[in-house]
């Protein structure tokens, strides 16, 4: 195999990273600043590309597309938000229900199974016409991806920097204190959820955009690639510096989990075994930090 | 300033575990009273300090604090007039935070959290200022992680943090209890600093007799959900742990002798 097809793979994989990373930063928010692991952007994933898709067929603009699918997923999160708070339903069960509520309405959004977006507008083949100078389809995506990703980073750093941003991430820390000293905790929830979903089902509009066509079950394991991006980010990066440093790393995880995917698919793997080496490389992840306390104790010398 | 009347609290209603916590409970404090409560295990210390937080709700009576009814005002509402400290050092402070942005979010207690920058330049000297009158070098740590100081570090910070904003109550429940007893003084003697310079309305439980009659200028002991003995004034400063271990023994005598 020559170094070329490798390198490709790779750029192909880095574009791929970053906009799956936008999901990924969605995932961060409600895993890492909330701890509430939230199976909703299972479902709100595929309903952002659902809707994009839908809209684009129906001649809205693909920017306005995602603007919408941006609000749908927002309100995903808060319905999860408040069967959890409200209704006192365990975090997990609650993220359930809006995942399995979602698979239907997503089709009943797009009416069939799969939309494909052959010969329609998309963000992408917009900024073709703009940039003509740039052939690669897969350099434009890292540049429209990378926008993207440096913006929402902007503005995540300017929220959880604010007031009620701080008691969002107290809230995922301590609930007791931010209760005490006067915060409605139900509703940081409510708010925090609202983000990351907003943003998961962002990421699935665009990824619908570039792949060209959306299906009812592309969101399939957005929950353990996502962990999978923060985790590997985690642990490359460690946990230094600032907050957009850590935005940044989480963005990064993504990127380095699609080179991986990249790799193992170019050595063999079938498609159809992913999920299962996803599976595998977060539960081993997970593992480390039980496996570490367990076997590297220092022994007590009698 | 704080008025409890005919407050009730029951667990478990109608099974088989039914536990009456506060039976009947009646409480004045006024302002700038600085009461330490005992009693027993299960007395009903914590429930009714927690009653007072909103952390449970009340089955009957009545809670007024500063002229507002707050008998069933949620927990984080009443906490805009409430200072507290809680036994768990780890409980009044987010620990993956910096010391100042702690800081920043007590002094907002019963604010509106608006999308203005979390902590302000002139708030952080301040805050600084105050970090000096603990003496504990947490001054030149503004920004370390809060998860990385001691239990005793971290209650003097949650002292401090209850205390920002002037509260109309400052409830402490058994705020030393964690602490080794060197640290524990030097908690107390924070909270007695604290307590005086604003003086603070304040209800203190501790399992320390010699504490309850050290600190404050009134005394409850709790026994069953009642307050079965209230001193204060001169009455309580003659009060010896002897007197306190009477009282007790009175109360236990009588239980098993009514059963």
């Amino acid at each position: 195999m020559g170094i070329l097809p490798i390198l490709l793979s790779i750029q192909s994989a880095v574009s791929q990273g970053i906009l799956w990373g936008i999901m990924t930063l969605g995932v961060y928010i409600s895993y890492k600043i909330l701890d509430y692991a939230d199976l909703t952007v299972e479902g709100s994933f595929a309903l952002g590309g659902a809707v994009t898709a839908v809209l684009i067929i129906n001649g809205w603009s693909p920017m306005l597309s995602l603007f919408v699918a941006l609000l749908l997923g927002m309100v995903a999160g808060m319905v999860t938000g408040f069967l959890n708070t409200k209704f006192k339903i365990p975090a997990i069960l609650s993220g359930i229900l809006s995942m399995i509520a979602l698979y239907s309405i997503n089709l009943s959004i797009m009416g069939k199974a799969n939309i494909a977006l052959l010969g329609k507008e998309t963000i992408f083949t917009q900024a073709q016409k703009w940039f003509s100078m740039i052939t690669d389809k897969s350099v434009l995506s890292l540049i429209i991806g990378s926008v993207f990703v440096i913006i929402i980073i902007a503005i995540l750093y300017w929220f959880f920097g604010t007031e009620l941003g701080s008691v969002i991430r107290a809230t995922g820390n301590n609930e007791y204190m931010v209760r005490a000293l006067g915060v409605n905790t139900d509703r940081m929830k409510i708010i925090g959820l609202f983000l990351s979903n907003g943003l998961v089902a962002l990421s699935g509009g665009l990824i619908a955009q570039n792949q060209g066509y959306a299906d009812v079950g592309m969101g399939t394991g957005t929950i353990v690639i996502g962990l999978a991006s923060v985790i590997i980010g985690e642990v490359i990066f460690g946990r230094r510096f600032n907050f957009a440093y850590k935005l940044f790393s989480v963005v990064a995880g993504s990127v380095i989990y699609r080179i991986i995917i990249a790799a193992v698919l170019q050595m063999g793997l079938k498609t159809t075994n992913l999920k299962l080496f996803t599976a595998i490389i977060v539960a081993i992840a997970l593992a480390i930090p039980a496996m570490k306390e367990k076997y590297s104790k220092p022994k007590l010398d009698i | 300033m704080l008025y409890i009347e005919n407050l009730y609290k029951v667990f478990n209603i109608g099974t088989i575990n039914e536990k009456r916590a506060l039976v009947d409970l009646n409480l004045h404090i006024k302002k700038g009273g600085f009461v330490t409560v005992i009693g027993g295990n299960g007395a009903g210390k914590s429930t009714l300090l927690n009653m007072i937080a909103g952390v449970y709700m009340p089955e009957k009576g009545k809670i007024v604090l500063a002229g507002q009814d707050i008998t069933r005002m949620p927990e984080y509402k009443r906490a805009a007039l409430l200072g507290r400290v809680f036994q768990d050092p780890m409980r009044g402070t987010a620990a993956d935070m910096e010391i100042i942005e702690n800081l920043a979010i007590a002094a907002r207690r019963g604010k509106k959290r608006t999308l203005k920058w979390g902590v302000t330049k002139q708030e952080k000297e301040q805050y600084v200022e105050y970090l000096k009158m603990l003496d504990l070098g947490l001054e030149n740590r503004i920004h370390t992680k809060v998860g990385l100081l001691s239990g005793g570090q971290r209650q003097a910070l949650t002292l401090l943090m209850a205390t920002l904003r002037e509260p109309e109550l400052l409830l402490l429940d058994e705020h030393t209890a964690a602490l080794d007893p060197k640290t524990a003084v030097k908690v107390l003697q924070l909270t007695e600093e604290l307590v005086t310079k604003n003086n603070l309305t304040t209800l203190m439980i501790t399992h320390n007799m010699k504490d309850a009659i050290r600190f404050g200028n009134r005394l409850i002991m709790m026994h069953e959900g009642k307050i079965i003995y209230d001193v204060s004034g001169e009455e309580k400063k003659k009060l010896t742990v002897a007197d306190l271990l009477d009282k007790f023994e009175n109360v236990s005598d009588r239980m098993l002798l009514s059963k």
